[in-house]
């Protein structure tokens, strides 16, 4: 991908993309590179007469269990990856929790308040539109719709995930690198769909602290 | 038996007498021949509708906002976001329902099945006629949701609610949204007549001798499919009607303020969806079969094979849908079953390709416009579904979900597969459907100008997909990442209007063949399969007398004979004949 | 198919006796009913499904005893099931040439049809204590599966009533496929509802 990723498990969503990219890659040159020989040894020439066979039973073997097994390999090769993703969340207490709302046509971020839990009265409601997170710090992201259909991406961290009306969804994260990275909205979500841009912000600790303390005080 | 319906008739093979006033003969006919050919038309017309719309959507994916000469009158010739995202949903919209569908499974089902089974007509010539004559209803609902106030729908051919579902989200989704939910309903009520139509004309009206394995490719393929469609097609329409009662009966189905789950539209839809994508593809295979084996003059590669590598894709087809829904909110667990069975149904198409490069080895090969075609078949196929592995790997899918890697992935297999397979299947049978011959060489110009083109504005896009560059934006380079694809965006455009305007030599080369074309022989490809047994065209009954078939379908270069090729129905001096009961099978 | 590279293998292979009929005795009608079915039980099946995780995955859902006039409806069912029995004696007799066949067809249509009226004597009752279809999710899921199974009874209904008339003027006195083919539907609309009923009014 050329985005550059930031995110612990980017390294793992890239280097399977590899590895399917290598496999894929192979069987593309393999297959592609027999059709044009065929069509160039085969083509008919003056005299020249097909072979007269149905099949093969050796070669269908062959053919069947071995990309089976690869594509059945492949399968378990990246169960562990979509686990680690998807499967399983950091626990609350050592995460970062922030809520992210998504509407026509922004995204609304509330992070906790001194009692570190959300859903409370002391929650900081922050400007819409950027999300800011310290780095080498586990997030999770409680990510809602208040409308329609929305869809929270983050190429930078490998990171997609739908917004519902009605159902809150958790994903997590954890960036590594500071710095500025774009938020697009990628489910279809009316008029305003494509200008649904976000920033999500990864600083030092520090910087985060001064930054959450001076949008409370707002 | 009543007259009327006139399905098995004195001979057991489903004549009915020849109409003699025009409207019989052209309009309101049952003759399956007739009906295919107007399915032909009709979607050969929405094929450039629905081209004409990508041509758009290329437009403004390559300069944003910039006026389009003759477009978009009330916004000053520039194309709005809302105009955008309707674009994007009827072009979909229609080439799915419009153009591959009903000319895979309406044109070329219809014309092909009863000559290639060698019956007389359908099992339901009626039904037959009913089944084309409502799609009418069906195309003219689906354009006057153009004109209507708010205009067509515009939430994506897949209409997720709440969007699809409320009025006030986007303009599309007031009267445009309900003309396109009658409209699908109306398709699918054709889809299904002909279905019922198909498998029974295949499973009870095959000619003596044309046991199960020894039917054509083309025939399985449409046979599995009308399968695929008799038992897909019901939940899209229960799927509609519970939109249709949430848009209009106040009820909350999908709408969570009501407790609705907008993610169970999304499982509803793509259980027939899914299935739906190997409706567009299984003909084209079968096809693709049928010609390559003939113009390599050699016997098809791993019959039974390719007969159980389409079921098989059928099958496993109805349990992969949630894998267009890894990041929808689905449960993770399930994520990992739709990734194994999607993973597993690359298997089949992968036994498929190897068959064909199978056949083609140790050929002898003949590069006909159809050929050429069924070749390209193949080789973009290939890329189609090997693209398609890398979403299946959720992980991956994260990224590319929903990015123009999907669209890529998409357009290989129904454009580079699909739609090359109706090139093939054009060239392959315009000499049966009209009596006369397409011009070769124009076959040929369009073939190297659509397949360069083509794969120009199609294989860019995995590169975009893999940058991260998301469908259905109306204006993306607003992005910092992905300002620097706008000239690679204007790169495609420019090659797909030339892969649009290319559609013109094939328009004109069938418009001029109609009227001008070189008489065609019965059997101008020298093929084996029973369609080529009668006149070209065939008369009104398909043929003087039924035929009787001997052997399987892909009988080129056998040593019994001279010719390098031995038709189905042909009698061989000293091969047994029989009245005795053969034991079943090939 | 040969397993072997031998190219000698030859595919000639001698004319089976007789027409490429695998179901001897199958009527095309009678297959395409059958296949006819099959997209009606996948058509129900959508809305079943929809309506077992809607209510299974709901936080509350009425108990369905004390909204629903359950006798009621259970008489009803026990009258389409009479009238499915009807069907049966109908299509039996006509087999046998009795004319009175006939009778029993229309006794089939008129159960049938008041099968749909007191049907719609609860969906009466029900509106009056406020149950809408968009009263709830209960009320959606209610009236559309028992909407969509009386519709298909009403046009079983029609079917049914036109065999009878063309059966009163001497049809089927040959050949009482016709009679068969309605009762095949009326059966599945039997079935459809006898599910129906369990999971709308009994769990």
């Amino acid at each position: 991908m050329t985005v550059e990723s930031i995110s612990t498990f980017g390294n793992e969503v890239d280097s399977l993309f590899l590895i399917i990219l290598i496999v894929t890659g192979f069987a593309f040159v393999l297959t592609e590179g027999l059709l044009i020989y065929f069509l160039i040894r085969y083509r008919h020439r003056d005299g020249s007469k097909a072979r007269y066979i149905h099949g093969n039973r050796q070669v269908e073997i062959l053919w069947t269990l071995v990309p089976g097994l690869m594509l059945f390999g492949l399968a378990i090769y990246q169960t562990g990856a979509w686990q680690l993703i998807r499967q399983i969340l950091p626990a609350e207490s050592e995460a970062l929790v922030i809520a992210v709302e998504a509407r026509q046509f922004e995204w609304h971020p509330t992070y906790p308040g001194a009692d570190g839990r959300l859903g409370t009265d002391d929650d900081i409601e922050a400007p819409i539109n950027v999300i800011q997170v310290p780095v080498n710090r586990k997030v999770i992201v409680r990510l809602s719709a208040d409308d329609v259909l929305h869809s929270f991406f983050v190429p930078a961290l490998r990171v997609k995930q739908d917004a519902v009306p009605g159902r809150p969804i958790s994903l997590w994260f954890e960036a590594t690198k500071v710095g500025q990275y774009e938020i697009a909205c990628t489910e279809l979500c009316g008029l305003g769909h494509y200008r649904m841009r976000a920033f999500l912000t990864v600083a030092e600790p520090a910087d985060f602290e001064a930054w959450l303390a001076e949008i409370e005080a707002r | 038996m009543d007259s009327e319906t006139a399905t098995i008739s004195a001979d057991g093979h489903g004549g009915h007498p020849a109409p003699t006033s025009f409207w019989r003969k052209y309009i309101f006919s049952v003759d399956h021949k007739v009906i295919g050919i107007q399915f032909l038309f009709t979607s050969l017309f929405f094929a450039l509708i629905g081209g004409a719309l990508a041509m758009l959507i290329r437009t403004q994916l390559a300069w944003p906002f910039r006026e389009v000469p003759g477009f978009f009158p009330t916004s000053g010739g520039v194309m709005l976001p809302e105009a955008y995202i309707a674009m994007v949903t009827m072009h979909g919209t229609i080439m799915i329902f419009f153009v591959i569908i009903p000319i895979l499974s309406g044109a070329f089902g219809n014309f092909l099945i009863p000559l290639m089974v060698g019956a007389r007509d359908m099992a339901f010539p009626r039904l037959n006629m009913y089944s084309y004559w409502i799609m009418v209803p069906a195309f003219l609902v689906m354009l006057a949701a153009f004109f209507v106030e708010g205009g067509t729908a515009a939430a994506g051919w897949t209409s997720y609610p709440p969007l699809s579902a409320l009025a006030d989200m986007v303009p599309g989704s007031g009267m445009g949204q309900t003309l396109w939910i009658v409209s699908l309903l109306l398709v699918g009520t054709s889809s299904l007549m002909g279905a019922i139509n198909y498998i029974t004309t295949i499973v009870l009206m095959r000619a003596k001798g044309l046991t199960t394995f020894r039917l054509p490719l083309t025939i399985w393929a449409l046979f599995i499919t009308a399968i695929l469609v008799l038992l897909a097609t019901p939940v899209l329409t229960s799927a509609l009607i519970l939109l249709l009662l949430d848009r209009g009966m106040g009820t909350h189905f999908f709408l969570p303020d009501g407790g609705g789950n907008p993610i169970l539209w999304q499982h509803l839809f793509w259980f027939y969806s899914h299935p739906a994508v190997y409706i567009m593809i299984l003909p084209a295979m079968g096809i693709t079969s049928d010609v390559i084996s003939t113009f390599a003059r050699k016997p098809l590669f791993g019959y039974r094979p390719m007969v159980y590598s389409i079921m098989a894709i059928a099958g496993l087809g109805f349990i992969v849908w949630g894998h267009h829904m890894f990041v929808s909110g689905m449960s993770p667990v399930l994520g990992v079953t739709f990734m194994t069975s999607t993973m597993m149904i690359a298997l089949p198409s992968a036994i498929k390709t190897f068959n064909w490069l199978g056949t083609l080895w140790g050929g002898n090969i003949h590069f006909t416009s159809a050929m050429l075609n069924a070749i390209a078949f193949v080789a973009m196929f290939i890329i189609g579904g090997l693209t398609g592995v890398f979403a299946a790997a959720t992980p991956v899918d994260i990224f590319i979900h929903d990015t123009h890697w999907i669209v890529g992935h998409i357009h290989y297999v129904l454009f580079g597969g699909s739609l090359f397979g109706v090139f093939a299947g054009l060239y392959y049978w315009f000499p049966k459907m009209f009596g006369r011959m397409m011009d070769e060489r124009l076959g040929k110009i369009h073939f190297a100008l659509t397949f360069i083109t083509f794969n120009l504005v199609f294989f860019p896009m995995f590169i975009l997909g893999a940058s991260g560059m998301p469908r259905r934006l109306a204006d993306p380079y607003q992005y910092e990442f992905l300002a620097p694809l706008q000239g690679l965006n204007q790169f495609m455009t420019y090659s797909a209007f030339v892969l649009f305007l290319s559609q013109l030599i094939l328009i004109g080369n069938f418009a001029w063949s109609l009227f001008r074309g070189r008489q065609a022989a019965a059997n101008p490809w020298q093929a084996n399969t029973l369609e080529w047994a009668t006149t070209s065209p065939p008369p009104h009954d398909n043929f003087e007398t039924i035929p009787v078939v001997y052997r399987g379908a892909y009988e080129y270069a056998s040593p019994l004979i001279a010719e390098d090729y031995l038709p189905q129905h042909r009698w061989l001096d000293g091969a047994t004949p029989t009245t005795v009961p053969q034991p079943a099978g090939d | 198919m040969s397993g072997t590279m031998s190219v000698g293998a030859v595919r000639e292979h001698p004319l089976p006796e007789g027409t490429e009929q695998p179901f001897p005795g199958l009527s095309t009608e009678k297959f395409a009913v059958w296949l006819f079915l099959a997209s009606e039980v996948m058509f129900f099946a959508g809305l079943i499904v929809a309506y077992l995780t809607i209510r299974y995955s709901s936080p509350s859902w009425p108990v369905v005893s004390e909204v629903l006039n359950v006798p009621l409806v259970a008489a009803n069912t026990f009258i389409l099931i009479v009238s499915s029995v009807t069907m049966v004696l109908a299509f039996d007799r006509a087999e046998r040439g009795e004319a009175q066949f006939r009778y029993f067809l229309l006794a089939t249509a008129v159960l049938g049809t008041i099968f749909v009226t007191i049907q719609a004597v609860e969906w009466a009752e029900l509106m009056g204590e406020g149950i809408h279809i968009s009263t709830n999710l209960f009320g959606a899921t209610f009236y559309t599966l028992t909407g969509f199974h009386g519709a298909h009874v009403s046009g079983g209904v029609i079917w049914v009533l036109i065999v009878t008339i063309k059966a009163f003027r001497g049809r089927y006195a040959k050949n009482p496929l016709g009679v068969e083919l309605v009762g095949l539907y009326w059966h599945f609309v039997d079935v459809v509802w006898i599910i129906l009923f369990t999971i709308l009014y009994l769990i």
